[in-house]
């Protein structure tokens, strides 16, 4: 192992590695890159090589670890025997197991979990070369094969490390860095700037952390434009004409194959909206405003109440016979937010399924 | 059955949250009655029962000569263990560490390490050949929540009195452990978006994330741990940075310098 360097930032402000003190180490990642897993992804940050893969969402064993309400997100960190300088002992070590705990934890806010109760989703994370901030490079590799794996997420989570060289903060430390410098605080955080993962280890005074979580959602940032680079390439396009496309091909597909769901949807709105019409036009008797009421209902509606099959029935004959025309045209997703009038009547009290998660 | 009653109990402790209250009477930012006793087991080189609330931790410093890491051969070793006892609590039980004590361990490990409290240098005897190696253990008795503060206090008012046993080892005279800083551990649990200080089991209980801040003598931090599924807002955190320091001022004062 080499010596403590005596300077790790030098005159122009460049670090050992001549990055900045605010800049992170080149990442490139590859999704899809195992083909037995259900997703997977290989990263390089830095001379890190990292490779992540998920399985699951599949049945949990023992059966006594199940969630009765929601899937298990189980987090496996493991270093290769020969990925550090002096070969460490295979198998699970009192550090892998708290980085494996604590990495875990770090995407359990994002997961949807409530969707597969009783399941696990295993995140298998293994460092195949390391050089330092190993555990926040798993968990960026890790976010990209959760997302290749098809597993429903409020976002993603990116990680980098802030630590103190030559008393200055820096951004994503290098092997000196961590090894000799003063402080490690590794992050992890959701899009929306909720930190998920927060450790630290070194001496650090209070104004340091406060700069520590800036620098480190700076570096977040540049990883989440990285991921989703990535993500663009792999599943999406960025080119207006194909979008374009798509988003007809997904309209033409709403509106046919999954007529009858849009027609369930839609007539949830149409039949309140068949009564209170009904009511008044019963009071005012003026056909024109009907129309007008009409629409300005419809975008009022929430999306979240559910009917039972024979009131839909009933409502979308209803409001076919009142209109004279297909109702699966109204797209309910596009309403705002409900205003609160119509959650007054008894058949609201059921919350569709789909829409579970928002209550929790 | 667990998740029945412990939603009648989550809802009873996030609505007195929501007043400011907790179920015990304390305020937010107020610890349990803490009581330090030292040299509580003369086998031990050195040790510490914690009393914090109900919580009881004892912790004992074993010292012995063994050899030293490749990386540091000239620096002593340190190595935390803690077991969750079921003697403690009806949720614990028999055999090796599992992830929640290995986790708990290497906290209190950190802040030990990390902040310098032992002079690691003068537990050298012939470098890269025989050092001092310091076992602390700590012991779990009652599980009535925040372990973790418990086991750290425990830890450095055990080092504290410990002893270097050279006349048993052959190895000179006893001397006193070098201790050149005194580390406080302090932990926070969110109950409703709100964090507060040293939680109960039951708090602990229906709560998704603890952090524990680990300051030094002069303020600075030297070790922090977010644990649990939940998200942290970096308001919450900073808040508690400071709240950590003021409070772990007062106990160093209170409760450790006068070992």
């Amino acid at each position: 192992m080499s010596d403590k360097p005596e300077k790790f930032i030098d005159e122009n402000g460049l670090r050992l590695d001549g990055r900045r003190v605010d800049e992170i180490r080149p990442m490139t990642v590859e999704m899809g890159v195992l083909s037995r897993a259900d997703g997977s992804c290989y990263l390089e940050w830095g001379n890190n090589k990292v490779l992540a893969a998920v399985y699951g969402p599949r049945e949990l064993h023992p059966r006594r670890l199940q969630r009765p309400s929601e899937a298990l997100v189980r987090y496996r960190y493991n270093m290769a025997a020969f990925s550090v300088e002096d070969r460490i002992r295979p198998g699970p070590s009192r550090r892998s197991t708290e980085i494996s705990k604590v990495s875990g934890e770090a995407f359990e806010p994002v997961v949807m979990k409530q969707f597969y109760p009783g399941a696990v989703i295993d995140v298998f994370a293994e460092v195949l070369q390391a050089d330092a901030g190993t555990r926040t490079a798993a968990i960026n590799a890790a976010t990209l094969a959760l997302v290749d794996a098809g597993i429903p997420m409020k976002g993603l989570v990116a990680s980098c490390a802030v630590g103190k060289v030559d008393g200055q903060l820096v951004l994503d430390l290098n092997k000196p860095e961590d090894n000799y410098g003063d402080a490690d605080l590794p992050i992890a955080m959701t899009e929306d700037g909720e930190i998920t993962l927060l450790q630290m280890d070194g001496n650090l005074t209070a104004d340091e952390i406060a700069k520590g979580i800036e620098m480190a959602r700076k570096g977040c940032e540049q990883i989440f434009a990285i991921q989703k680079e990535a993500l663009l390439s792999k599943f999406g396009t960025t080119d207006e004409e194909e979008l374009l496309k798509e988003a007809e091909l997904q309209a033409e597909l709403a509106t046919s194959e999954d007529e009858a769901e849009d027609v369930e949807v839609v007539s949830e709105v149409v039949s309140e909206v068949v009564s209170e019409v009904v009511s008044e036009v019963a009071l005012e008797g003026e056909d024109d405003e009907l129309e007008d009421e009409v629409d300005e209902d419809l975008e009022l509606q929430d999306e979240g109440e559910a009917f039972t099959d024979d009131e839909v029935e009933n409502a979308s004959d209803e409001a076919e016979d009142l209109f004279g025309e297909d109702v699966s045209e109204f797209d309910i997703n596009e309403g705002t937010e409900s205003e609160g009038d119509s959650s007054s009547e008894p058949e609201d009290a059921e919350s569709n399924e789909d829409e579970g998660e928002k209550n929790e | 059955m667990s998740e029945a009653i412990s939603r009648l109990k989550k809802d009873y402790l996030f609505n007195l949250a929501l007043k400011g209250q907790r179920e015990d009477g304390r305020g937010f930012d107020e610890v349990r009655d803490l009581i330090v006793e030292t040299n509580v087991i003369d086998k031990a080189e050195g040790s510490a029962k914690v009393l914090l609330g109900d919580t009881q931790v004892l912790v004992g410093v074993k010292l012995q000569v063994g050899s030293p890491f490749a990386d540091s051969a000239d620096k002593g070793v340190i190595i935390t263990s803690m077991e969750l006892n079921p003697i403690a609590s009806p949720n614990f039980e028999a055999g090796p560490p599992r992830e929640k004590a290995i986790e708990m361990a290497r906290v209190v490990d950190r802040g030990i390490r990390e902040s310098g409290a032992i002079d690691l240098n003068k537990l050298c005897i012939t470098e890269g050949v025989e050092v001092w190696i310091v076992f602390i253990d700590v012991h779990v008795l009652n599980d009535s929540g925040n372990l973790l503060d418990a086991a750290s206090i425990g830890a450095i008012a055990a080092l504290m009195t410990a002893t270097l046993p050279g006349e048993r080892e052959g190895r000179g005279e006893d001397v006193k452990l070098p201790i050149c800083e005194m580390p406080v551990s302090l932990s926070f649990v969110d109950i409703g978006g709100e964090l507060v200080i040293d939680a109960t089991n039951n708090e602990e209980s229906v709560s998704d994330l603890r952090l524990t801040i680990v300051t030094n003598q002069d303020g600075s931090i030297c070790a922090m741990q977010k644990s649990g599924p939940g998200t942290l807002s970096e308001e919450n955190f900073l808040r508690s940075v400071e709240k950590s320091r003021e409070i772990g001022a007062q106990i160093r004062e209170e409760y450790l310098l006068n070992i």
